[in-house]
């Protein structure tokens, strides 16, 4: 009988090592890692709207959306509020230094589903991260959809991300961009307001629309509301889910919502799948 | 399979230095600190001999019985889980090296456990903890190998609790599945027996080693009869006839707000519970900065930070912890893993301080439905 030297837990709880290729900075508290692992093994693939957990040494690992590469880019990038203790140590990072990576893990959006859809994003705040990759690949294959929207609202004009490519977005590729913010001094000459105020100003089929929507939610509640409220179809509108994780792989309970483990069903759900227990208090 | 045998105390003994020899760590229940916990076993003389339990809500006492029963008690605090999914384990640990980082695994040890005196809902419990640590989309490498090594000799309850309600749960008394060897215990007059059926060919191996004789059919009979009584004996009853719609039906029921009143989200009835499996991690470091490890422990759904996002907790008050535990528990439970979370065995009835009692608050929802439903 073969002998076992020294098992290795093959664990998925066991972080890769990823190298940080670049650090960008991309608001006042908000950054993006670009990382590659360190075995020279090449990215991982992905599908947009998955997220990976990120371990800083020693202090913890949270999850975290991947927002890119462009199609064409080989490494993951994420894109981080610095809100706590993890995600700060995460901003303290610097060129070459070594993250710790699980992932990809979860759902995501329904890009093949959209083929022949307009499609209609709504974001709001760090919520434009997740679906950066969920553009760039309706962007990548542009003939196969119809009309695009993305929708942006954030506190200030200061917190709104990628804005250096709002340009491209809608110069090459015809993308409806409208932007909004809830606060904002005389500089700022767009809108002022609630993300699903921006609906009504973008043209879009509805029952003919697929919708992706990412935020807080009750910005997803009104986000939800506004485009039933024009007939999309609840079947063709896609959310995403944001609960406590510790483990990404469906074994530590902490991120159930109803039925769903956000971390292996979600976190993007079909509207109707989950509309039950969406917005239920404290669910 | 093979047909039944009899065998007596001390081939329970022999048993025991079987499987000892054969590797396996021989856990059970044993007496500590008043209460019937499951533990490492050398003998038979660490069983309960002689020992039962009363039961009910908020109640557990040890007490005398008048024979010498190995097996006269129900299920204590401890169940198996401590030894597949343990408490508390070192994921990995981590060595900086200047700016950067190295990860050392953790070694999968391979410990061989027998469990003695695993009763029907127990082995059900370990079914649907399967189901979440090796039967879905991630294996937990722990939890499998010693799942895959753990030997196990159950025994059909004699008697029933006064919190048990594994009838209705369609999980005992009788033990149905995944045994290797499965114990009736009989005490006649003048004779002290075991009625022991053989669920595997390693099962059949060990028996080999142990003094036995074939059972006559008057011996089966008798351990049928054990069975059959207990099943009569249930301390509770639940209703399960479309529960998870019961319970995504009344997610706003007034009854979780008297339910909070009494729970003190102690936490007891999760840590207790053979099925809960929910963790958590903690990063701890050295005191030099370059040595860090990351743990998982047992967590439980009542606790202040299981849902703490940024900003706050989802569910702050005890009144939706309550109601995700039991929601979960009898109804999405089935969406997740396609069975019921629960499987009768009345440990969190037993254990919850104020003795909040799953069975009577079901009812009570139910009960406030039937009465508010028109007639159709
Ligand atoms: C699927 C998913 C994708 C996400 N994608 C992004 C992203 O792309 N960019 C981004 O900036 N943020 C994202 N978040 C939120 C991010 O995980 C939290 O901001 C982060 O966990 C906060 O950790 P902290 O230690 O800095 O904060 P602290 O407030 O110090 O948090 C302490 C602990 O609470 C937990 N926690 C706190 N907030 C959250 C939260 N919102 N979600 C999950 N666990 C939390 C973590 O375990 C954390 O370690 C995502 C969350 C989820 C569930
Ligand atoms: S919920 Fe209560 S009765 Fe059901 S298995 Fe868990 S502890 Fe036992
Ligand atoms: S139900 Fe009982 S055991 Fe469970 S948390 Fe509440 S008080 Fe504690």
């Amino acid at each position: 009988m073969a002998v076992k030297m020294d098992p290795i837990i093959q664990s998925p709880m066991t972080p890769q090592l990823y190298r940080v290729e670049k650090v960008i900075r991309e608001t006042h508290d908000t950054f993006s890692l670009r990382v590659i692992p360190k075995d020279d093994s090449g990215a991982r693939a992905f599908q947009p709207g998955q997220f990976n957990m990120l371990y800083a040494f020693g202090v913890g690992e949270v999850p975290i959306s991947i927002s890119g590469p462009k199609p064409s880019g080989r490494s993951m990038i994420h894109t981080i509020r610095d809100v706590g203790t993890v995600t700060h140590a995460l901003h303290g990072l610097k060129k070459d230094q070594t993250v710790g990576l699980r992932g990809p893990f979860g759902s995501a959006w329904p890009i093949e589903l959209a083929k022949g859809y307009d499609v209609v994003i709504m974001a709001g705040g760090i919520g434009l991260a997740p679906l950066r990759p969920a553009l760039y690949a309706l962007l990548e294959q542009r003939d196969q959809f119809g009309e695009l929207s993305l929708l942006y609202g954030t506190r200030k004009p200061e917190d709104l991300l990628f804005t250096e490519e709002f340009e491209e977005w809608r110069g090459k590729y015809g993308v409806q961009v409208k932007l909004t913010v809830d606060t904002a001094d005389s500089e700022w000459h767009g809108n002022v307001g609630v993300v699903n105020t921006l609906v009504q100003r973008v043209t879009f089929d509805p029952v003919n629309t697929i919708a992706m929507i990412c935020g807080p939610e009750v910005m997803m509640r009104f986000a939800v509301l506004e485009l039933k409220h024009c007939g999309v179809p609840e079947d063709q509108i896609f959310i995403t889910m944001e609960r406590n994780m510790k483990c990404a792989v469906g074994f530590c309970g902490h991120c159930q919502f109803g039925p769903a483990f956000i971390c292996k069903d979600g976190p993007v759900f079909r509207y109707d799948q989950v509309k039950q227990f969406f917005g239920i208090r404290e669910i | 399979m093979n047909k039944p045998v009899i065998i007596d105390p001390e081939g329970l003994n022999q048993l025991i230095s079987t499987l000892t020899r054969m590797g396996f760590q021989v856990v059970g229940p044993t007496v500590r600190e008043e209460a019937i916990v499951y533990e490492k076993l050398e003998s038979i003389k660490d069983l309960p001999e002689g020992f039962t339990d009363e039961q009910d809500g908020g109640i557990y006492r040890l007490k005398r019985r008048s024979d010498k029963a190995l097996f006269g008690y129900v299920v204590g605090p401890h169940s198996w889980k401590k030894f597949l999914h343990p408490p508390e384990r070192r994921l990995w640990s981590a060595d900086s090296e200047g700016n950067d980082f190295k990860i050392k695994p953790e070694k999968l040890e391979s410990p061989k456990f027998a469990f003695l005196g695993v009763r029907a809902c127990e082995m059900h419990a370990i079914a649907i903890q399967d189901k979440v640590f090796i039967n879905d989309k991630y294996v937990d490498p722990v939890y499998q190998i010693r799942r895959e090594n753990a030997f196990f000799i159950a025994v059909n309850c004699g008697q029933a609790g006064g919190t048990c309600f594994c009838v209705s749960m369609n999980t005992g008394p009788k033990v149905d599945t995944g045994f290797d060897l499965a114990l009736t215990e009989i005490l006649d007059t003048d004779r002290h027996y075991f009625v022991v059926e053989v669920g595997s060919d390693r099962g059949a191996a060990c028996l080999e080693q142990v003094t036995h004789q074939q059972a006559q059919n008057e011996e089966v009979r008798q351990a049928e009869d054990v069975v059959e009584k207990t099943s009569g004996q249930m301390g509770r009853t639940l209703d399960t006839t479309h529960i998870k719609e019961l319970l995504y039906d009344n997610l706003e029921h007034p009854r979780w707000d008297d339910i909070a009143e009494r729970c003190l989200s102690c936490a007891n009835c999760t840590m207790v519970c053979p099925t809960c499996f929910c963790s958590t991690v903690e990063d701890v470091t050295d005191i030099t900065g370059t040595h860090a490890e990351r743990w998982q422990k047992w967590d439980s759904c009542f606790t202040m930070d299981f849902t703490y996002l940024h900003g706050g907790e989802v569910r702050a008050s005890t009144k939706s912890r309550y109601r995700q535990w039991l929601t979960h528990k009898l109804a999405s439970w089935q969406d997740q893993f396609g069975s019921s979370g629960c499987v009768g065995c009345g440990r969190c009835i037993t254990w919850c301080p104020p003795a909040i009692d799953l069975t009577e608050e079901i009812s009570q929802i139910r009960d406030s439905e039937t009465q508010t439903s028109k007639p159709t």
